[in-house]
């Protein structure tokens, strides 16, 4: 299992887009990928449980990730989550 | 006649068709075991993804791309596979595919309908159309085929949900009818992008109007005539051609730039008093929000909204207008609106008393809490402040030491914010009469003709024996108008009006003569004031 902090940085947070871009990158790991925001553990293949988590810009969220290509998952989603989805 | 809320402009004049609500009962349906349920389920699923691209091709060819827009997001909501797991999980306990579908979709609805984001909160109607869409499927049975209906209808329905109001052809319909939702719904956003005259919240419309009957429907009143004389429809007839004319004479206006023949560049701005407004300022061609009146936001409720819930309000409307300035007024409210958490006193003389920037000075708590709300949405957007009822400039350098106290305190909070310009409303003749020193300390000015008028006339318009006195034109409110231009323009900063005299034809000749820089009205009337300005 591996995990990382994030603080998220582009202005709106996960709304659709973003969440659409992060869910479909996720999608392609076969391990499991959990999104701790507060005390919801979300499902990172999930566009539905993310959008209705309200992640925000300023949010502080730990991705999990666990089993089969964990440690590229996370780097992906690192990748993502850091450079704020392209996004300002 | 019925009445409802006018929520999208124009007159329609056709046959009533009433869209029942499908019958989406479930409870007689017989679990024919999990295999069979789930491929059920799959079926529809599968056909409601192929309808929905259906929908989406054929609107990218029209005009609906906001319909479009959100189409597509209802495919990639149904594809989450844990969605669908959820589904098929309740299946193996023995819920029939029926069940299965509303209760994940209910479950959806309820969470996206609890969070503080209002764009979230909109997504609620989308899983319930989804919803209904798949129980429609599931079930068999289906609405009206409202892609089907026949040149001059009118369309009557509880509500309109996105998928039914993106099967609307334009050409066959008249008019809509709604019993429920106010002018921000999703009805009435849509019905104004396609430019149909629309009558919502009208009581009883399913019910007491009968298929076939003939309406007249007025958009701008909400009014709906159930089988009107002869004399009624022509002189509708009659209405709706010299709309249509003006409106399309005022059409050619959205996307130019609000320029004088001599080549003056001016702007062209909305007036809004709910973020949700916002909207309507860009789909009328606004290039930016003059005022967004916050006073709504404290009323009707029974403690003063936090600064989050302001956050929300003002970060919202900074989104939707991106790059576009977005001018935000600070409370202004005194002892003659009743809001009764605030403990305002009642005064003898309201209008002179304890109010507006007077009384958000005296209540810091309460102004910091929107200045904090104010600076830290304007990292969203362009947000300008500005101060209401100004009379003399300690109150601009009040204000903005509290401005300055409230940054201090984010940053050292270690918030996202950002440093606003902060203008001021000339709304008064003091502060007309010291424009030149108040433009020393104001990033910008915005004069409010409404109270600036009844200032200046000394004269309460509501009170008819002497309401003939109140009248932006006479000599000294124009020139106290004048000065206020005048000074703005020797200190260099912007000067704007938000009043209903900017919107005059009459009087927008003489504000373009002295140099206002920008026009902020009601959103229904920013083509109108731009032809206006365009033609000078």
């Amino acid at each position: 299992m591996v995990s990382k902090d994030f603080i998220v940085k582009n202005k709106m947070g996960f709304h659709m887009r973003p969440a659409q871009v992060f869910v479909n990158a996720m999608a392609k790991y076969p391990c499991d990928i959990t999104i701790k925001f507060g005390d919801k553990d979300i499902n990172a293949k999930s566009i539905m449980m993310i959008m209705a988590a309200c992640i925000k810009c300023g949010s502080e969220i730990t991705v999990i990730a666990s089993g089969e290509k964990e440690t590229e998952a996370l780097s992906e989603a690192a990748e993502m989550i850091e450079s704020g989805f392209g996004e300002e | 006649m019925l009445k409802g809320i006018g929520a999208s402009g124009g007159y329609g004049i056709g046959d009533a068709v009433i869209i029942e609500d499908a019958n989406l009962d479930y409870s007689g349906v017989r679990y024919l075991g999990a295999e069979s349920e789930k491929a059920r389920l799959q079926n529809a699923v599968d056909e409601f993804i192929k309808e929905t691209e259906k929908m989406i091709e054929s609107l990218k060819v029209g005009t609906g791309e906001k319909e479009s827009e959100i189409l597509e997001g209802h495919l990639t909501m149904l594809n989450d596979p844990f969605m669908l797991s959820q589904m098929n999980d309740l299946i193996d306990t023995g819920s029939v595919a029926e069940a299965a579908a509303d209760t994940v979709c209910r479950m959806f609805i309820d969470m996206f309908s609890g969070v503080d984001d209002e764009m979230m909160r909109q997504r609620a109607s989308d899983v319930k159309d989804i919803k209904d869409s798949l129980l429609e499927l599931l079930l068999g049975v289906k609405k009206t085929d409202i892609s089907a209906v026949k040149k001059g209808s009118i369309l009557i329905a509880k509500d309109f949900t996105p998928s039914m109001t993106s099967q609307i052809n334009k050409e066959n319909v008249s008019a809509i009818i709604t019993e429920v939702g106010g002018v921000t719904s999703h009805s009435a956003i849509l019905a104004r992008a396609m430019g149909l005259p629309a009558a919502l919240s009208v009581k009883g419309a399913t019910e007491s109007i009968k298929n076939g009957d003939k309406l007249i429907v007025d958009g701008f009143r909400g009014e709906v005539i159930v089988n009107p004389e002869r004399e009624a429809i022509s002189e509708y007839e009659k209405k709706q051609e010299a709309y249509i004319k003006e409106k399309e004479s005022l059409n050619v206006y959205f996307n130019k730039p609000t320029v004088t023949k001599s080549g003056e560049k001016k702007y062209v701005y909305g007036n809004i008093g709910k973020a949700s407004d916002a909207e309507s300022v860009l789909q009328n061609g606004g290039e930016g929000i003059g005022l967004f009146r916050t006073e709504f936001l404290f009323m009707d409720r029974t403690t003063a909204p936090t600064e989050q819930e302001q956050f929300e309000a003002y970060s919202t409307v900074a989104k939707i207008m991106g790059e576009k300035e977005v001018i935000i007024r600070t409370l202004d409210i005194g002892g003659d609106k009743a809001i009764d958490y605030l403990s305002i006193e009642k005064e003898e003389n309201p209008f002179l008393g304890h109010r507006a920037i007077r009384y958000c000075l005296d209540n810091k708590p309460l102004f910091k809490t929107q200045l904090r709300a104010l600076l830290r949405a304007a990292a969203f957007g362009n947000i300008k402040i500005m101060l209401p009822l100004v009379t003399e400039v300690e109150e601009i350098r009040a204000a903005k030491e509290i401005i300055a106290e409230c940054e201090a305190e984010l940053k050292a909070e270690g918030l996202q914010y950002k440093s606003v310009p902060v203008g001021i409303m000339v709304e008064t003749p003091s502060a007309a009469i010291i424009s030149d020193i108040l433009a020393k300390e104001a990033a910008f000015f915005s004069i409010g003709t409404n109270d600036l008028t009844g200032y200046t006339m000394a004269v309460d318009r509501g009170n008819a024996k002497v309401a003939h006195l109140y009248d932006a034109f006479k000599p000294s409110v124009l020139r106290a108008i004048e000065m206020t231009i005048r000074n703005a323009k020797a200190a260099g900063i912007p000067v704007g009006m938000c009043g209903e005299a900017a919107a005059n034809p009459r009087l927008i000749p003489m504000l373009v003569e002295w140099g206002l820089d920008e026009f902020s009205v009601t959103p229904s009337a920013i083509l109108q004031t731009r032809k206006t300005i365009c033609e000078l």
